[in-house]
């Protein structure tokens, strides 16, 4: 690790350049949207933890000691709406994609700074919507809000969460669209589509998914409300409509919304493995088109959620084949970034931690996500914790791990200042082991035929509950440090300088903590993305010298 | 950086163009309201959605400038499109082969 003296003079920098209230809730820059986003979705991530506390403290004994059945109900329902739409959907493009697009494409901003503060005024409104449910007595549907208990049954603030779902849609669709047109008007001269980073590569993948899919569910969530509300029948077989379609609408978005959450932390993942064995991914055009070919056969998947609901077996079948399918370019990555660290000079830095965390996690998300696609097997499987636990492997494991992994890594850059480097492992560490010991047992749970969304349990199951318990604890432990130590190292951390990790790409070039503008002058690109002799005989020549 | 030259290619569209599309749009809300009352038999559905598809292209084309746009900005609204029929194809092949293993359901 390469770190600057603390007696470097502090330069100006987009930190700086303002300051007030105003300054930061009126800004255009993309940076400090990037902060407003980073402290809302974080709040946000709070929210939804501290609902997971309550889940895991309510499992912990068979009983329902707790919380009573409706309570329990509006609890998970809470979890999984404010985790998905509010934080996992947003935490890395509109941080981390946010922060960096511009400055790893040389641009100095996104194509439209008014359009990006927009996409954050509207998440805020979209989740104030959310808080007031919560506040003034939460919705009981699950984050699904299948039909017809969304519809008829439920008594819930049904259509309140679902316009705060609805509006937060529109927030990833501004989003999506400011990241396309940028990619291909905003390139520094001489970045040819194939000199991109595989970060941007990720993020243009991500979102063709957000522009594409995000407006079906926002048409689904609001003739969900019209039937709810003026009984207009879409779902309801009473006035001719047809439940499972709910069902094929809902998921034809939220399984590709899957990939919107794992596909920047693939994004980043290539960035933190290149950087920490300081080698060209391997193979970097097939993990380039693999992200394309995730967005689209991500896209034909979605009849697997239904296999026990009236879907025709035939249809069955084919979401079958294809889930297979989607599965080969997962694959295509995860062989990629292995063959990546072979014989590489691997540096085990924190961010590398969580990358190495993420292979492994993902890994286990991903085939355990292969049971579920067999329509025989997924029959005993549904609707059990297998399924809790599967995909929390991909949410959890894959796209918390790989926030966490670009959280770390492009720490320095944001803010200028290196944080912790031996609490920073000890908190991977707490987070690899806590994640596992939560969530493992659930794989069991589920095989031995424990339904989710219960908060009473016959006895024999208490055990793996308890392990579960135990485990979220454990991965608390390993959230809460890092937000102790990110806070500290804002005035305390040592300053890092430009380019801590010894890496490739533009936004190394650039001051830490960035300009304004990013950069003093447009740069040229000359090479490719990822060369990195310069780096590796400027260490060698330091060496030399030392020596 | 190739931003702001291209402001000054934006074709610019006459009101009169405005103005009948609108009152085309409005004109075709008569009809819709008025064949609702006309029982066509199976028909109803087919005629109803092709004066919405009508509606719905005349203000993409013109109201949203479509006709006028770049080959990427028309390429962008032909993906929105496909994967639109991609979704409405699917579904139907679950709602067409719905029970034809004869397992009641299936």
């Amino acid at each position: 690790m390469i770190t600057a003296t603390a007696t470097e003079k502090e330069t100006k920098n987009y930190l700086n350049a303002e300051h007030g209230l105003k300054s930061w809730l009126l800004t255009q820059d993309h940076k400090r949207i990037a902060i407003l986003y980073l402290i809302a979705v974080s709040v946000f991530f709070m929210v939804g933890g501290l609902m997971a506390v309550l889940i895991r403290l309510e499992l912990a004994t068979p009983a329902g000691d707790l919380l009573d059945s409706n309570t329990y109900n509006k609890v998970f329902t809470m979890h999984g709406v404010v985790m998905i739409f509010f934080f996992l959907i947003p935490s890395i493009p509109a941080i981390l994609g946010n922060f960096l697009l511009p400055l790893m494409i040389g641009a100095k901003d996104l194509a439209f700074p008014r359009i990006n503060l927009l996409s954050w005024y509207v998440y805020m409104l979209g989740g104030l919507f959310g808080v007031f449910v919560l506040i003034t007595g939460g919705v009981d549907t699950g984050w699904t809000f299948y039909t017809p208990f969304s519809t008829t049954y439920s008594n819930g603030y049904v259509v309140m969460t679902a316009m705060a779902a609805f509006i937060n849609g529109f927030s990833s669709i501004l989003t999506g669209l400011n990241f396309i047109v940028t990619v291909h008007r905003m390139r520094a001269p001489g970045l040819t589509w194939f000199r991109l980073p595989l970060f941007v590569w990720a993020h243009y993948a991500t979102s063709v998914i957000m522009i594409l899919g995000t407006p079906v569910i926002a048409v689904t969530l609001f003739l969900l409300m019209l039937e709810r509300g003026l009984h207009i029948g879409f779902f309801d077989p009473a006035y001719g409509g047809d439940p499972v379609l709910f069902q094929h609408l809902f998921w034809f978005y939220s399984h590709p919304a899957v990939y919107i959450m794992i596909l920047p932390s693939m994004g980043v993942v290539s960035e933190v493995i290149s950087t920490f064995c300081s080698k060209k991914p391997f193979g970097y055009t097939f993990i380039a088109f693999s992200s394309l070919a995730i967005a689209v056969f991500g896209f034909l998947v979605w009849g697997h959620h239904l296999y026990v609901s009236s879907q025709s077996a035939y249809a069955g079948m084919v979401f079958s084949i294809l889930s297979y399918i989607v599965a080969i370019p997962s694959a295509v990555k995860v062989f990629n970034w292995a063959a990546t660290m072979y014989k590489g000079n691997v540096r085990l830095e924190t961010p590398m931690l969580y990358a190495l965390g993420f292979i492994g996690l993902f890994t286990i998300g991903g085939l355990t996500g292969l049971f579920l696609a067999a329509m025989g097997l997924d029959v005993h499987l549904t609707d059990t914790y297998f399924v809790v636990a599967h995909f929390h492997y991909v949410m959890v494991g894959g796209a918390v791990m790989g926030y966490l992994a670009g959280l770390h890594f492009w720490w320095p850059k944001m803010f200028g200042r290196m944080y912790p480097q031996a609490w920073s492992k000890i908190a991977a560490g707490l987070t690899f082991v806590g994640f596992n010991l939560t969530f493992f047992p659930q794989f069991i749970l589920g095989y031995l035929g424990m339904p989710r969304r219960y908060h009473v349990y016959p006895p024999e199951f208490q055990v793996f509950n308890v392990l579960s318990s135990a485990g979220a604890s454990i991965l608390g432990l390993g959230f809460l440090i890092p937000g102790i130590y990110f806070f500290w190292s804002l005035k305390n951390g040592e300053p890092a300088g430009p380019n801590p990790w010894g890496a490739t790409g533009l936004e190394w070039q650039t001051a830490s903590p960035p300009p304004t503008e990013n950069f003093p002058i447009t740069p040229v690109v000359t090479a490719e993305a990822y060369d990195y002799t310069e780096i590796l005989s400027a260490n060698a020549k330091e060496v030399t010298h030392v020596g | 950086m190739a931003g702001n030259s291209k402001h000054d290619e934006h074709h610019i569209v006459p009101v009169s163009v405005y103005l009948a599309v609108f009152f085309t749009l409005i004109a075709l809300t008569w009809v819709t309201a008025w064949i609702s009352t006309v029982d066509l038999g199976p028909l109803n559905i087919y005629v109803a959605l092709s004066i919405a598809i009508f509606k719905a292209s005349l203000v993409v084309l013109f109201f949203m400038h479509i006709k006028y746009g770049t080959r990427l900005t028309k390429m962008i609204v032909g993906a929105g499109l496909f994967w639109l029929a991609l979704l409405l194809f699917i579904v139907m092949i679950d709602i067409g082969t719905r029970n034809w293993i004869g397992v009641p359901g299936r």
